[in-house]
Formats: structure tokens, sequence, C-alpha cells
């Protein structure tokens, strides 16, 4: 029988095993940016920011021109990287810990300057490469080693909702919430990937996608029951939808 | 160079020789007493197709000069004191991956808020490496405004020659006081700067990464090894003022806007008679050593004098080891020196032979 390949990695995809953890999305994640750089010919003019966690070598597996940012700085280092490159495509890749805590101000004025950068956003409710702690995202009732008795409210506040806090501010073209969770969901992601991309090269504003992803190591989970929990309890907490797009306004 | 001088402050100063010198990305943070460089790039800065940027913070402006660096675009910021412990965690992070850039530091009082007034209390922060891990950055003290454009106008050769950062430690005086500058020729841009390593997009080629990460067994014990030899070789750099010390008994050693009024004190104690000189470090890494000793050698005595409670004359005392020692006059931050101040510390250095 004569076979017919329908289904091929993006060559912009290295041809290695990733370091992730079995049943890990930032594997997936990284496909879906692969696929997009290679469907907007991006590959060659794009630059892209690692970040601190489980995905700084992001660099490994998508075969770009990349620079490492100090815990939180991807913004304001992609901030410098865009100004200097004006013909450039970038984009940074982060986790919660990254995003929402260390580096909550980088993040928000970068989107508020309307930086012409494309952010991706992995959110995984807890710090993955230092073993589990308690993230800004993580959420009520959830155990981490740091919050072993389940974050509380009372004491440790509530789960940050990044993609809403992000979509109220001005320099913002395109800001979408998403998960991986399945092939809708991931069809979704792409879409929502793509037009943060698009509002980069059409120089309308700041992109920002947040991704809701497993962490099965932390979460002590299978990864398939890893899985479930994002339908069953992320989803209701960190709802999935575009929360601004500039080009649907006016 | 151009004939015109203009008379412009240490700070502007600084901003000139940037933009001379090509620089085309700037980002900053209000603090004092160094606002006019931010105040005068941002104008200056887009008006030539150069970006300017006010940060959020030191932390932001000094990350956004690593992405800047990281194109192989000549670029800078700058701040005082407080901010500049802020960007250290940025700075380190360049050592690392090896990245241009230029810092300015118009050192005021500490430690803390301290005060506005000038200082050198940042002396161990420049020249020890004031941010995490083992490495070392340029150090560029001015002591007059034409210094403050020629030791920035030079700092962007230098980091882009040892893809290092560069620090130029200016102080609250020198920055605020003006004099005529003599300007150089602009240098045109340099579309080669950093080519085989600068990121640009892949194009055709390898991926590039620029990075401070090595987990590999040996990968860091490597690249440490590299950057040590790398910071031998900037000893090539090495700057200095020497006034009056072939015959001097005693010699002051005294950098930036200190080493300047240390000359006037030492110029009127000459008129009457005294045998004293003054050595200015210019880089303060690499520190000027084998000169220093070879002085020692010579006989010469020494008076480290600083503003801030000693800090230099440790490196002073480390050059002329085992050969002389030096006496120290710290003068202390909150106050301004003058030539009068220095008078009595020197003439006890010389009496105490
Ligand atoms: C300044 C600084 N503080 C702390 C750390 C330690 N650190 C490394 S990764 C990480 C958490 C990253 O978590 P997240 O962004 O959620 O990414 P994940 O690993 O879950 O993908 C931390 C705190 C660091 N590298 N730098
Ligand atoms: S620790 Fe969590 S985020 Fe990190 S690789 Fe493992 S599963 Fe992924």
């Amino acid at each position: 029988m004569q076979e017919q390949l329908v289904f091929d990695r993006p060559d912009v995809l290295a041809d290695v095993p990733t370091h992730y953890c079995p049943g890990c999305q930032h594997g997936v994640i990284h496909r879906i940016v692969a696929e997009c750089l290679e469907e907007f010919g991006l590959v060659e003019k794009t630059i892209a920011v690692s970040a601190i966690g489980c995905s700084v070598f992001i660099y490994n597996y998508v075969l770009v021109d990349t620079v490492e940012a100090p815990h939180g700085r991807a913004p304001a280092v992609a901030t410098g990287v865009k100004r200097a490159r004006k013909d450039a495509f970038v984009f940074a890749y982060q986790g919660d810990g990254d995003l929402a805590s260390i580096g909550l101000a980088e993040i928000m004025h970068a989107a508020n300057r309307g930086e012409r950068i494309s952010v991706i956003f992995v959110n995984n409710t807890v710090y993955g490469m230092t073993g589990g702690q308690m993230a800004p995202t993580t959420m009520i009732g959830q155990k981490t080693t740091t919050c072993p008795g389940g974050r509380c409210l009372e004491r440790e506040g509530g789960p940050m909702h990044m993609a809403e806090i992000i979509a109220t501010l001005g320099g913002v073209a395109y800001c979408a919430r998403t998960a991986v969770n399945n092939m809708k969901n991931m069809a979704q992601t792409k879409r929502a990937i793509r037009r943060a991309f698009e509002t980069q090269l059409n120089d309308e504003g700041f992109g920002f996608v947040e991704i809701l992803a497993t962490c099965p190591t932390n979460w002590k989970l299978s990864p398939v029951a890893s899985n479930e929990r994002i339908g069953k309890e992320m989803i209701p907490e960190f709802p999935l939808g575009v929360f601004k797009d500039a080009a649907k306004e006016e | 160079m151009s004939a015109k001088r203009i008379f412009i402050k240490g700070n502007e100063a600084i901003a000139q020789g940037a933009l001379d010198a090509g620089c085309r990305c700037y980002f900053g943070y209000p603090i004092t007493p160094q606002n006019d460089i931010p105040e005068k790039l941002s104008s200056a800065m887009p008006a030539i197709g150069g970006e300017f940027v006010q940060a959020e913070s030191e932390v932001a402006s000094a990350n956004m000069l690593l992405g800047a660096a990281a194109c192989g675009v000549r670029a800078m910021t700058t701040s005082s004191s407080p901010g500049v412990s802020l960007m250290q965690e940025a700075i380190s992070y360049m050592a690392g991956s090896e990245l241009p850039g230029v810092i300015v530091n118009m050192n005021r009082g500490g430690p803390g808020l301290g005060d506005i007034g000038s200082s050198q209390g940042d002396y161990y922060q420049s020249v020890k490496g004031g941010g995490h891990g083992d490495y070392r950055t340029l150090v560029l003290a001015p002591a007059s405004c034409q210094e403050c454009y020629d030791l920035t106008f030079e700092a962007f050769d230098l980091a882009f020659k040892y893809r290092n950062p560069v620090l130029i430690l200016g102080d609250a005086i020198v920055g605020q006081m003006k004099e005529p500058v003599a300007p150089r020729a602009p240098l045109p841009i340099d579309p080669e700067a950093g080519a085989d390593w600068k990121l640009t997009g892949r194009g055709q080629r390898a991926p590039r990464i620029l990075k401070s990460l090595f987990l590999d067994d040996g990968a860091l014990a490597g690249q440490n090894l590299h950057l040590q030899q790398k910071y031998q070789s900037m000893q090539a750099e090495v700057r200095y003022e020497a006034f009056e010390t072939a015959d001097a008994e005693l010699i002051v050693v005294a950098f930036g806007s200190i080493g300047r009024i240390a000359k006037s004190t030492v110029r009127t104690l000459r008129a009457k008679g005294l045998k004293v000189g003054l050595f200015r470090p210019i880089t303060l890494f690499p520190f000027p050593e084998a000169e220093l000793r070879a002085l020692a050698g010579q006989g010469k005595r020494f008076l480290t004098i600083e503003h801030n409670l000693g800090q230099m004359v440790d490196d002073v005392r480390l050059a002329v080891r085992g050969i002389a020692d030096s006496d120290f006059f710290g003068f202390l931050p909150g106050n301004m020196p003058t030539p009068e101040d220095f008078d009595a510390p020197i003439r006890a250095a010389v009496k105490g032979a």
C-alpha cells in the first residue's frame, strides 16, 4: 500500500525529544507556535525571548534566534529587541510565575505602551521548574508545596486573571485565553496565536494569548487526569474567550 | 574634531557623546542627579531616528538595554545609585550572555535613599561586580565635562570590542557642572557591528542563542574561564592621569571629581614647595595596578582620597602591596569638598614619612 504523509513536523521545530515531563503541554504549545511562525513565513525574521521556568529551553526546540531574559523581564527585553530591530518579528514565551508574579510590572507596561510584540503566556497554576510552589494563578483550595493546606483566599488572595487584566490596557490590540486540553481548544489556541501574531505584523499593537496548560508532575495527577482538570476546574475559573480585539471594535 | 566647542553640563555631554558615538536606543527612568540625560535624549534620539523609552523602572530599562544589545545595536541606560542597584540583575545577565551595552551611574550619596549630592560610594558595586556571579564590567570614571563626552563616546567601542557591559561611574559634581566641550565628528552606524553573534532573525543561517544558562557538566566552567581570560585581556585598556608624579615623594590617588579637586590642592602645595603629585585612575576596572606598583618601586608614598569611607584604597593597597602602603582620607558624602578640604590631609601625609 502506498503511504501518504498527511501530518508532519514543522521544520522550525527541532527533531529531538523534549525535556518536559510526560503530559506537560509546553511541547504542544511550542508546536502550535512553530506552526504559526511557518504559516506566516516568519521563521527567518523572528527573534524569540525566552523566560525563566521550565520553558527557558524553548530555544532548543523552536529553532529561531533567541535571547534569554531574567526572571519576569521578558517583556522588557522584548521591548528592547523590537525597538532595536523593528523589522524583526518578536515574541516572548512566559510561564505564570514568570509573568504574573515577578514580572507583573514588565508585562503591564509593555502591554500598556502597545509594544509591537506577541506574548505567549502559559498558565499551569504553579511554579513548575522550582518544584510546584504557589503561583499568582494557583486556584483557591489548590495544594502546592508552599500552600500545603490549599490556597486560601483570606491568606493568599485569589488567582489572578491575567487575560482580563491585560485586556483593560490601552496599548493592547488582541488579548485572549485559550486551552490545549482537546482538539477543539488546540485549534482555537492556534487561531488566537495567529491573530496575536497578526496584530504585530499589522502594527496594530500588543498581542497576548493566555493558554491553560497542564503540569502533571506538580499537580500530582496523571497526564490524563491533568488534562481533565483543565476542563473541569480551570476553565470555570479562567473562562476561555477573546477579551479584546482591536480589529473588531469601533 | 569639529572646531566648535559647546558649553554644556557633564550630563548633557554624556547624552551628546552617546548620540555622536552612534547610540540609537536609550532606556531610562528618572532619578536625580542625572535627569538631564533622559530629558535631552527624549527629543534628540527620535530626531535622528533612534528610540527613546522611559521605562517603568530601572529593572525594566536595564532589561530593555539587554534586549537591544542582543540585536547588536548601540544602546545605553543611565541612572544614579539606587537605580543602578536595581539594574544589577540585568548587568549580570549581560555579562553572562556577553552583551555590549553602556550603563551610566551618576553616583549620589547613600546607603539607601541617602541624598542627591555627590559621592563615590558605589565604587565597590561598580568595580567588583554589583550583581551576582563572577563577572567584571569595564568602568570609566570621568573628571570633566570633556571626559564625560569622550569616555561615553569611547564606551560603545569598548562594549563591542569585548562584548561586555561598560559602566561610566560619574558623580553628581561632574554631572551638574558646565564646561566647554569639544565634540568629535559623529560616527556612522556600523551595520557590521556584532555581525557574527547579534540576533537579526536567523535568515538562512543556523539560529543564534544569547544566554547565560550553562547546565551541562563543565559548560559553565568553560564559559567562566573564557570570561576570565576576557577580563584579563581588558588590561590593555588601562587609562590614568599622572600629574607631577615624576619627582613627587607623596602621590595622591583619587578618581573622578575628587581627583580633579585634589589636583587643585596638589598644584597649590607644589607652589609652596611640597613634593606632591596626583595619580588619577580613569579606568577603575581594569585598575592601573602595574603603573601604581611601578611608582611604589620608585619609593613614592601614597595617600588615597575618596568621597566615601574607603573603597578604592583597597585596590591601591593591593597594587603596591609588599612595597608600600597608602594612607587614606575619606571625605564624607553629604558634604561638597573644596581643594582646601584636602590641604591638611595631604600635608599630614607628607609629614607622616
Ligand atoms: C530572580 C529569580 N528568582 C527566582 C528564580 C527561580 N525560579 C526559576 S523557575 C521559577 C518559576 C517559574 O514558574 P513559571 O513561570 O510558572 O514556569 P513553569 O516552570 O511552570 O513553566 C522560579 C521562581 C529565578 N530563576 N530568578
Ligand atoms: S514541571 Fe510541570 S511545567 Fe515543568 S516540564 Fe514538568 S509538567 Fe511541564
